[in-house]
């Protein structure tokens, strides 16, 4: 669908352009841009990178619970260098796949919100009437209560349907799932309205006039107009989602002891807390915090960068 | 630099350069601009938008947005500088000895107060009055700009009255405290056409009554022709031409001037088309050198491409061009040479 | 000014009955009502008798009318996991959270709008800067994250606050307070900031951004040229404008706070509503999670209803709206 030339001539505009020049000339954000690089290729090449396989039983001995990170400890171990769990699991390697698992959910569920919220706009938009009332009403009704709630609400619907074990099996799509529907909103919203407003012009009549299908004047010619807000959405909602999830496996509700996210090994780590042994928790919720900062320092600045009347 | 009267001018702009450091260098917005204004006169300040009428206006006041600074020049109001006042002193001209009114009525009045708190306010700011007899004072000037009903009118919010309504209450609030002199940008843009002429006529006979002088900056040469008694045209954040209206209009002698001219239409005379100049203003970023308007003159000569020029007489006003040189008559621009 | 006060009541009650057909879905359709009743060996047969009795095979919508009816009374049958009434359940846990939620808003708006103001006003400042960034980070950073961390600093390692409980409290009539004792106020320290800090941030940010934006009006602009003072400026003028956007959407913000609590609850061991949810969807305890639903819509309906009333008391131009009439103001 884009020509070879095109992409080269994007590619020449976006580098010579005032985007790139903020972005160079931003230390906090090249900052920020490194941190999410590096985080993403740690953690997607975890299994080659990390040097223990911490979820794999036969690798973990309990001999090695509860060991301090290297630098406060008196025998100075390196093999486990940011400590291990009190059943002798490697912190860093448990982070390194929690964060994958982290970033995993985190893009998917925005990816789905991304779908919905982008499908429903434009059903809303263009069948107009009681099709568009009731999209809105139901988008009104979720947006007065905060995004984690709807989450707790929608993972415990499912709880309560299927048994708890097939539960955990599919954890994963559950939380991607229970995610993704609290933030659909946004999307619908602007996408409608940019749906509203094309809807209108000439050159959508025109081609109602030929003949061609709803849909196709939708996905043609709507949806290239509206994808400019709807990525400065999804820049904002990656954050959000990561640390939704991160909030769900917190509270016990997310993502399974057996293979965790970042949030679920924190509330491991939050139970030996009192007890002294701070690394647990501390380094993979230090993981997080630097993650989410990054992504949202940089979605800040794609904001400011896209929006013309800033500059 | 004379006014065309005897009395020491009341307000003295000498060399005004305005200017706006960016990333890409600095830009000048105004550049080497002088004029006087004489106490109770109206100076019109005319020119397309982004010719840097309204920056000349809001450096004058000092009310500048940052980035933009006055890069060079004075300001000088009953001989006194005032461009490099500290900001607790100019506040106190504000309003004071200088007004401003601005271009949309609706956004100019806090929609949160009554039209009589915010008189009250403004009048209390400058006069040492006490709330009943400041209250007075706002009745006495809504009546003046002719608020009906003022008695009834003066608890009411802004968006209680019609766009040429509030137009008079912004000028009312702009006379609080008796100013010598109001900054008047574009007052009559946001308005009717009928509107505009009440509007206007109200200016002129406040001017006259209290002896108020009046910078009207507009990009409507009607409006200049009916209120002012000089003009100033303005091109590119220079001056192009000033002097008496009556001068300017019937008479121009800047190229750019006379094509402003003749692209008004007007009922008296026949002509198969109206002038037009081409090409546009350039771009701040993108002045040509020597002479701003040169790549759309069609009287350009070889100086033009090099040298900018100053204000220069040529009869009985001054214009910035070459072709008034050492007092040189240049071509006469008569419509027919141009239109064809 | 009577129909907008009837207009907005009819749309809250609009909203209450939307979330309560979502609670009845739940409480109907997911789990089954019988369940919390009675013992695993009850046979089937004594299961559809007990379900004719108590009319649950009743057409849907005269169920959810009987339904919405004893959710009105707070009837919300058993719980599943512990064999109490839902409603007694909630009622014990209210008070712990609505204490919580007052500290914590309290919290929120006390250095939140001062900062927002500060921070609109001189934003080239350096503190401003570093304010801005600092919230940046607030609003990063997952609430149980800075619970855990502020429980690292000042329990574990400083040992002046606890680090769970709410201490002790004083029972006055049904409710629990735990305003009245010195340790009952140090407990309700770290849990405050906790879940007020997110809100904190939100607000700051969103007062100076509406600041900024309304210092740049024309209003502004024209009230300079009339040499008003700085503080007139700021404060009657810019100040009294910013507030009007700033009470909707911070009322709405503090609403959320009942439902954020959720989170704090759980790191604190704070015994409140919120801990009580995140327990009922671990278990799928259904009439639990059904009763916190409508319990929270019907907080945050009513919280929108006040903001709203709020707005129309500062806007004059709502008030006028709802009369035509020009001449006589006000």
């Amino acid at each position: 669908m884009i020509s070879a030339g095109r992409l080269r001539d994007l590619l020449h505009r976006a580098a010579g352009s005032d985007v790139w020049y903020s972005f160079r000339s931003s230390r906090v954000t090249e900052v920020a841009a490194c941190v999410v690089a590096f985080v993403f290729i740690a953690s997607f090449l975890a299994p080659w990178l990390a040097p223990h396989t911490p979820f794999d039983p036969a690798t973990i001995s309990l001999t090695d619970g509860l060991k301090p990170p290297v630098l406060f400890s008196a025998d100075a171990d390196w093999t486990f260098p940011l400590g291990t769990d009190e059943q002798g699991r490697d912190v860093l390697s448990s982070i390194m796949y929690g964060t994958r698992l982290s970033l995993v959910v985190g893009l998917c569920a925005t990816i789905f919100a991304m779908f919905v919220g982008i499908a429903a706009g434009l059903i809303a938009g263009y069948a107009g009437g009681a099709t568009d009332a009731l999209i809105m009403r139901i988008a009104d009704v979720q947006l007065t209560f905060p995004a984690i709630l709807t989450a707790l609400l929608i993972d415990g619907i499912v709880r309560g349907l299927i048994s708890v074990q097939r539960h955990d099996e599919i954890a994963l799509f559950v939380i991607i799932g229970a995610t993704g529907l609290s933030f659909w909103v946004q999307y619908a919203r602007t996408v409608r309205g940019s749906v509203l407003v094309e809807r209108n012009k000439e050159y959508v009549q025109a081609a109602r006039v030929i003949g061609l299908p709803r849909i196709l004047i939708m996905v043609r010619h709507v949806l290239p107009n509206v994808m400019g807000p709807v990525l400065v959405i999804a820049t904002i909602n990656l954050g959000l989602a990561i640390i939704t999830e991160a909030t769900l496996s917190f509270l016990g509700v997310g993502l399974p002891p057996t293979s965790p996210s970042l949030g679920t090994l924190i509330r491991l780590g939050n139970e030996v807390l009192m007890s002294g042994d701070w690394w647990i928790t501390i380094f993979p919720g230090i993981t997080l915090a630097a993650l989410v900062l990054s992504v949202n320092l940089l979605g800040d600045w794609l904001r400011d960068a896209l929006n013309p009347k800033l500059r | 630099m004379s006014t065309g009267s005897n009395r020491p001018p009341l307000l003295e702009v000498r060399n005004l350069r305005v200017e706006f450091p960016t990333r890409r260098g600095t830009l000048v917005a105004v550049d080497d601009v002088s004029f006087d204004i004489a106490p109770g006169e109206v100076l019109g300040v005319v020119g397309e938008s982004g010719a840097g009428k309204s920056l000349t206006g809001a450096a004058i006041i000092g009310l500048l947005e940052p980035p933009g600074r006055i890069g060079g020049g004075e300001v000088r109001l009953e001989g006194e500088r005032i461009d490099n006042l500290p900001y607790e002193r100019l506040r106190r001209i504000r309003g004071a000895r200088i007004g401003a009114i601005f271009q949309d009525p609706l956004t100019s009045l806090n929609p949160l107060y009554s039209v009589g708190q915010q008189l009250v306010e403004t009048i209390q700011t400058h006069l040492p009055l006490s709330a009943s007899r400041a209250r007075e004072r706002a009745l006495e000037l809504l009546r003046e700009v002719g608020i009906p009903a003022a008695e009834a009118r003066i608890d009411h919010y802004p968006h209680q009255f019609s766009g040429g309504m509030r137009q008079r209450v912004v000028i009312a609030l702009a006379l609080c405290a008796n100013p010598r002199l109001i900054i008047a940008d574009e007052p009559t843009t946001a308005l009717d056409v009928s509107i505009q002429a009440q509007i206007i006529a109200l200016l002129k006979r406040l001017g006259r009554e209290h002896g108020t002088a009046v910078m009207l900056v507009t990009h409507d040469m009607g409006v200049i022709a009916e209120t002012a008694d000089r003009v100033a045209v303005m091109y590119a954040g220079r001056l192009a031409e000033i002097g008496p209206v009556r001068d300017v209009v019937k008479d121009a002698k800047h190229p750019y001037t006379h094509g402003l001219m003749g692209s008004i239409p007007s009922i008296g005379e026949r002509h198969e088309r109206l002038l037009q100049i081409d090409g546009a203003m350039p771009r701040l970023t993108e002045i040509p050198s020597g002479c701003a308007f040169n790549p759309r003159c069609p009287q350009a000569g070889e100086r033009c491409l090099r040298e900018r020029p100053d204000l220069m007489s040529a009869g009985s006003t001054r214009a910035a061009c070459w072709l008034y040189d050492r007092g040189g008559v240049g071509a006469k621009l008569r419509r027919e040479t141009v239109d064809a | 000014m009577i129909a907008f006060i009837l207009r907005r009541l009819l749309q809250s009650i609009a909203v209450m009955l939307a979330v309560g057909l979502v609670a009845f879905f739940v409480f109907q359709y997911v789990g089954d009502p019988i369940n919390g009743m009675v013992g695993q060996d009850t046979s089937m047969e004594e299961r559809n008798e007990l379900r004719e009795k108590l009319g649950l095979n009743d057409p849907a919508p005269i169920q959810f009318a009987r339904f919405m009816l004893n959710a009105a009374q707070g009837k919300f049958g058993l719980s599943y996991r512990v064999s109490q009434s839902v409603g007694g359940l909630i009622l014990e846990k209210l008070p712990a959270t609505l204490e919580l939620a007052l500290c914590a808003a309290l919290f929120a708006l006390c250095v939140g709008v001062p900062m927002g103001v500060y921070t609109g006003l001189y934003p080239r400042h350096w503190t401003s800067r570093w304010l801005q960034a600092v919230s940046l980070i607030g609003i990063s950073l997952p609430t149980f994250l800075i619970g855990i961390m502020l429980i690292l600093l000042f329990s574990v390692i400083l040992g002046w606050l606890p680090s769970f409980g709410r201490g002790d409290t004083v029972s006055l009539g049904w409710w629990t307070s735990g305003f009245f004792t010195w340790s009952g106020l140090k407990a309700l320290i770290l849990p405050s900031i906790t879940l007020g800090l997110f809100q904190l941030t939100l607000i700051m940010r969103l007062v100076r951004s509406e600041m900024l934006e309304v210092m740049r009006t024309d209003y502004i602009k024209f009230a300079r040229a009339r040499g008003l003072s700085d503080r007139a400026i700021n404060f009657g003028h810019a100040l009294k404008n910013t507030m009007v956007p700033v009470i909707t959407i911070t009322g709405l913000q503090l609403g959320s706070i009942i439902a954020f609590a959720i989170i704090t609850e759980t790191v604190f061991a704070w015994p409140g509503m919120g801990q009580l949810f995140v327990q009922s969807v671990q278990f799928a305890d259904v009439p639990v999670m059904a009763a916190y639903l409508i319990l929270v819509g019907f907080f945050f309906v009513v919280i929108n209803l006040i903001v709203d009333m709020l707005y129309y008391a500062v806007d004059p131009r709502l008030r006028a709206s709802g009369s035509p009439r020009a001449a006589g103001g006000h």
